[in-house]
Formats: C-alpha cells, structure tokens, sequence
C-alpha cells in the first residue's frame, strides 16, 4: 500500500486577513474574558469595534492590491478576492463597529452586559464576508449558516424577555427551513452541472450541450436557490418571519441584523445570479422582476397599519429589499457580458447607503426604548420633539433619508437603482419603484408627526426619560453625518462602488 | 420468479425528494418546536442523500465530501435550536408553536 500525503491548496493568508482578524478578535474575546474578571465598562464593545476597524482598514489595502495587481482566487479556488468582496467586507465592517457602539449602552442598561454579543457579532461578520466573497456554492452554503446561526443566538440573547426568545425559535425554524431549500438547490445545480464552483458551472454550460433532464435539475435548483436566498433578504413571499423577528430581537441586534445580513444575503445574491448562473439569466430574471415588485407593494403597504415602530421598520426594510431586488433585476439584463450595466454597482451602493440608515434609526428607536426595551411603540416617540429635539431632528433625518428625499443618501441610493433599471429599459418596474416609495414615505411621516406633532398625553412625563450615551451618541452622529454627506457629495462613493463591479467583472474566466 | 430489479441511483433521488417533502410537510403541520426542527433535520438529511446519490450518478467524489460538511453544519444547528428551545421551554412548558404569540401585529 503505497502511503499517499494530502496536500492541501496553497494559502496566502495575508489576502484572508479581514476574516482573520474577526475570526482572532471573536475568539479572544470568548476566551479571554471567560479567564478573567468582568473587564471595565465598554471595553468589550471597544475591542469588537476596533476590530472593526482593523478589518475595515485590511479592506482598504486589499482594495488597493487587487486595483494593482488584479483579482484572484484564494485557498483553491474557493474564494474570491476582488473589489466586489471588498467593498462588501468594508460595508460589514461598518455594521458591526457601529452595532458594537449601540450595543454598548444597551447591554449596561439592561444589565447583561458581556462579551457574548460582541463575539456573536463578529462570527456573524464573517459569515457575511464570506458569503460575499464565495466562489463556490458550499461555501457560500457555510458562510450563510456561519451568519444565520450567529443571528438565532443574537435574536434569543435577551434572557429576561420572552419576545427574544420568542423571535429566536422563531427565526430558527423558519431559518433553517430555508437553509434547506438552500441547500437543496445546491444539490439540484451540482446534478445538473457536475460542479458547485461558480467559473467551473459556467464552464460546464458552455463547454457542452446540457441535455434535457440537466437542464431542469439547474432550473429546479435555481428556483430552490432563490427561494433560500429570498428569504434572507426577507422579500415577499418569504417575509413573514421578519416582523416578528424585528420586534422580538434585543433592538441593537435587530439593527444589526438588519443590515449585516441583507448585505451578506445580496452580496452572495448578486454574485451568484451574476457570475455562476449567467447562462440561465432569462430564466431567473423574471422572478427576480415579480419578487421585486410583490416586494416592493407590499412591504410599502403592510408598514403603513403598523403601530409599533420596530414592526414598522421590519416592513420599511422589506420594502428597501424590494429596492435593492430592482437593481439586481436590472444586473440580471446584462449578466455574464463584458459591460456589466449600473444594476451590480447600484444595488452594492444601496446596500452600504441602507446599512448605516438602518443603524442610526434603530441606534435611536434603542435609545427611545429605554429600560427593559419595551417602549417602541410609536406612542413612545410622543413629545420626543419638545423633550429632545436634537435626537428627535436626528431621526428625522433618518427617516427622510429612508424615504429617499433629495440631499440624503437615500435618494442617492433609490436614484442609483432606479436608473440601473431605466438603462435596462425596465420602464415598468422602475415606476412600481417610484409609486412605491411614495406610499413609504407616509410610514416614516407617521413617526415624525408623532415626535414632532402629536400632543402630549396625561402620564408621559412620568415615563422615565430618554439618556443618551456618549457611544450611542457617537453612532447616531456618525450616522446622520454620513447620510448627509453623501446626499450632498455623493460623487466619490457612486464611482467607488462603480470600481468595485467593474473588477469583479475581469475576475472571470 | 421475478427478476430482482436493481436500484438506480433515480430511486434515491425520488426517496430524497420524498423525503424532503416529508420535512416539508412536517414543518407546516406540526406544533411542537422540537417536532418541527427534527424535520428541519430530515430535510437536510433527505438532501445529504441526493447529494450522495448524485455523486455516485457523476461519478465525481465531490457530492459526497458535501455531505461531511452539512453534517457539520447540522450539528451546529442542533446545539444552538435545542438551547432556544430548552430556554423557552422552560419559561412555557409545553410550548407549542401557537402559544407564541407575544409578537403580533
């Protein structure tokens, strides 16, 4: 018997270092603070932050490397690291040092503070990057559970509320569900093709003539696919998880996974649609086009009767994944061609737009929930205008920003898919889009005429009042100066998300 | 005498479908947490089959690694549901799917 060594694919760790430093970070974090006594006040959500940052800067150099020296794949062929990825990674990276501020304040309030969240959040992280940097359908499969089961623990991790606990099984079943369908689509795509890597699927389609029966093994896995994805990106008809997740989720997480997760979910999206399945692209991007726009109307219309905000905020973010669908709907005319179109960079750009928006509303509906983080009904906003009118106009410019008025980065954002889909000549969409977006905006008028309008009621100067931390603060600030700079400048972050599909698209064989 | 029919590797594919609808189903129907996550199980697990059977179908070694990989994945699953599920059961005993109903709107 001839004793054969395994040798495994060369690894250049440097390029893996944004996913190491969270994966070192999340692990020393667990570890260290099991092995020692309670570390002073903040200084967990410190060390998650400034892991953040480390990542976050690792992204940058990174980005520079591949604009040198082009894109590659990584630990055979499993990943891929271009400015796509990059772009995604920095995008997270900002999710969760602005999570870890809001958390901060939110964990010492409720008294469970400790580093589990933090960890949690950082494992998360790396499941989103690697989503959006798999080359491979498996491990886009393990980067997916990576995030999904870092989010059930986060969901549950209030002990004290039973609504957290609710939302966690909740979120669990129905997760896992679909991770299923996910999965089952992998399996359905790797009979039809033989491969699961996404270059070698396009290369099996065009290499030979797939015969009847193969054909509908991909379609068949296609659709389970879809079905799997959509539900991450909780787009209509596989949304009814997300309110009652949204409400039942300690807020900062429910802020987290609100943003961290949608842009995991369509960074995984947009490259698989646009770089393993650009054959099928007719097939798929219908679809696409009906769950946009059942998205988009229904998200719009269900957040209107709501009367708690954070249920409010759950169909707001529905109809956003109905937005960003539009893009992905317009990258899916021009998948697989040398030109990419504007629906890849535009859907990237709202992605990263809608992950600060949502924190720095939800760092606000935290702040506002106060002790035991029950008040978020929209009567707990009552008078928040004439009691704290700075955080008050913060969220107002929040708010606006989600509604997409002019000046904010939310119009930037909306602007950017829209007009990716107009290029397509996707006219009837793209007005679904706009009509849609109106009936949004009567949602977030609601919150405003209840901060700024409404009068005050017997009994709400007994509430107790609205603190606001100074790491809160630092995150709403960051926040609401971001939204605005980008809504007046948006030039540089319009071509950097430009840059990052335009090398995405030389990375393919 | 019949002649004894040998199993293709369709068989299998139809035994994981049919098993996968039965997880399905399960998920829909049932009421009780842990009911309702052990077809998760069988879902993924109807899958690892078709996984294996279209492995053996390509005659490509790769479906099958997969399988290793979902099994790891599923016991990660297993760890974190039964926690929630031992957490809220014991706030609720005898918790069905129904009595959830703090979170409405």
């Amino acid at each position: 018997m001839i004793a054969e060594t395994l040798t495994g694919p060369p690894i250049s760790w440097f390029d893996l270092s944004p996913l190491l430093i969270l994966l070192g970070a999340a692990l020393v974090l667990l570890v260290a603070a099991s092995l020692t006594p309670r570390w002073p006040r903040g200084l967990y959500a410190a060390f998650s932050a400034t892991a953040a940052g480390a990542t976050m800067v690792m992204g940058f150099v990174l980005w520079d490397d591949v604009t040198d020296q082009g894109a590659r794949t990584l630990v055979g062929d499993a990943i891929t690291l271009d400015a796509f990825s990059m772009f995604a990674t920095i995008a997270i990276a900002v999710t969760v040092l602005l999570a870890s501020l809001v958390t901060d304040d939110y964990l010492r309030r409720e008294q469970m503070d400790g580093p589990e969240v933090y960890a949690l959040y950082l494992t998360a992280a790396i499941g989103g990057i690697t989503m959006a940097m798999a080359n491979d359908l498996i491990v886009l499969f393990l980067g997916l559970e990576v995030l999904s089961i870092s989010f059930y623990v986060l969901a549950a991790s209030h002990r004290r509320r039973i609504e957290s606990q609710e939302a966690g099984i909740k979120y669990f079943v129905l997760g896992g569900f679909s991770s299923a369908f996910f999965l089952y689509g992998i399996a359905l795509i790797y009979g039809g093709t033989g491969h699961t890597r996404y270059d070698e699927i396009v290369g099996a389609v065009n290499g030979i003539v797939p015969t009847e029966r193969k054909d509908a093994l991909v379609l068949a896995g296609v659709a389970l696919l879809l079905v799997g994805l959509a539900f991450k990106v909780s787009a209509v008809p596989f949304h009814f998880w997300t309110p009652d997740v949204y409400q039942g989720a300690p807020t900062p997480v429910t802020a987290f996974m609100a943003s961290a997760g949608k842009i995991g979910a369509f960074a995984a999206m947009l490259r698989v649609l646009t770089q393993a399945l650009p054959n099928w692209r007719d097939d798929w991007r219908p679809v696409v086009w009906v769950i946009a726009v059942a998205t988009l109307v229904i998200g719009s219309i269900l957040a209107v009767v709501q009367t708690n905000v954070k249920r409010m905020l759950a169909y707001s973010s529905i109809s956003h994944a109905g937005f960003i669908l539009v893009g992905v709907e317009a990258a899916g005319h021009a998948a697989g061609e040398a030109d990419p179109g504007r629906g890849v960079s535009a859907s990237l750009l709202y992605l990263l737009l809608y992950a600060v928006l949502v924190l720095g509303t939800f760092a606000i509906v935290t702040v506002v929930g106060r002790t035991g983080d029950s008040q978020t009904d929209l009567a707990a906003f009552r008078g928040l205008g004439r009691t704290r009118p700075a955080l008050a106009l913060a969220m107002t410019v929040l708010l606006l920003a989600q509604a997409g008025v002019p000046l904010t980065s939310g119009f930037v954002a909306k602007f950017g898919v829209i007009e990716a889909a107009v290029d397509e000549r996707s006219y009837a969409i793209a007005i679904i889009a706009m009509l849609a977006s109106v009936i949004a905006a009567f949602l977030y008028l609601r919150i405003m005429i209840s901060m700024w309008i409404t009068d005050a009621e017997a009994g709400d100067d007994a509430r107790e009042a609205v603190r606001v931390s100074l790491s809160s603060g630092i995150a709403i600030v960051l926040a609401v100066g971001f939204t605005l700079l980008v809504g007046v400048a948006p030039g540089w972050i319009v071509s950097a998300a430009e840059n990052a599909t335009t090398i995405a698209r030389s990375a393919l064989p | 005498m019949i002649a004894a029919i040998e199993p293709t590797s369709t068989w299998y594919l139809i035994l994981a479908a049919l098993l996968f609808c039965v997880g399905m189903v399960g998920v829909m129907v049932r009421r009780n947490p842990l009911v309702m996550f052990m077809c998760v199980e069988l879902m993924l697990n109807a899958v690892n089959l078709s996984f294996v059977a279209l492995a053996k179908d390509l005659g490509d070694i790769k479906g099958q690694t997969i399988v290793f990989f979902v099994m790891v994945v599923a016991a990660a699953e297993v760890v974190v549901g039964l926690g929630i599920i031992v957490a809220i059961l014991r706030r609720k005993p005898q918790a069905t799917a129904d009595d959830m109903a703090e979170l409405k709107g």
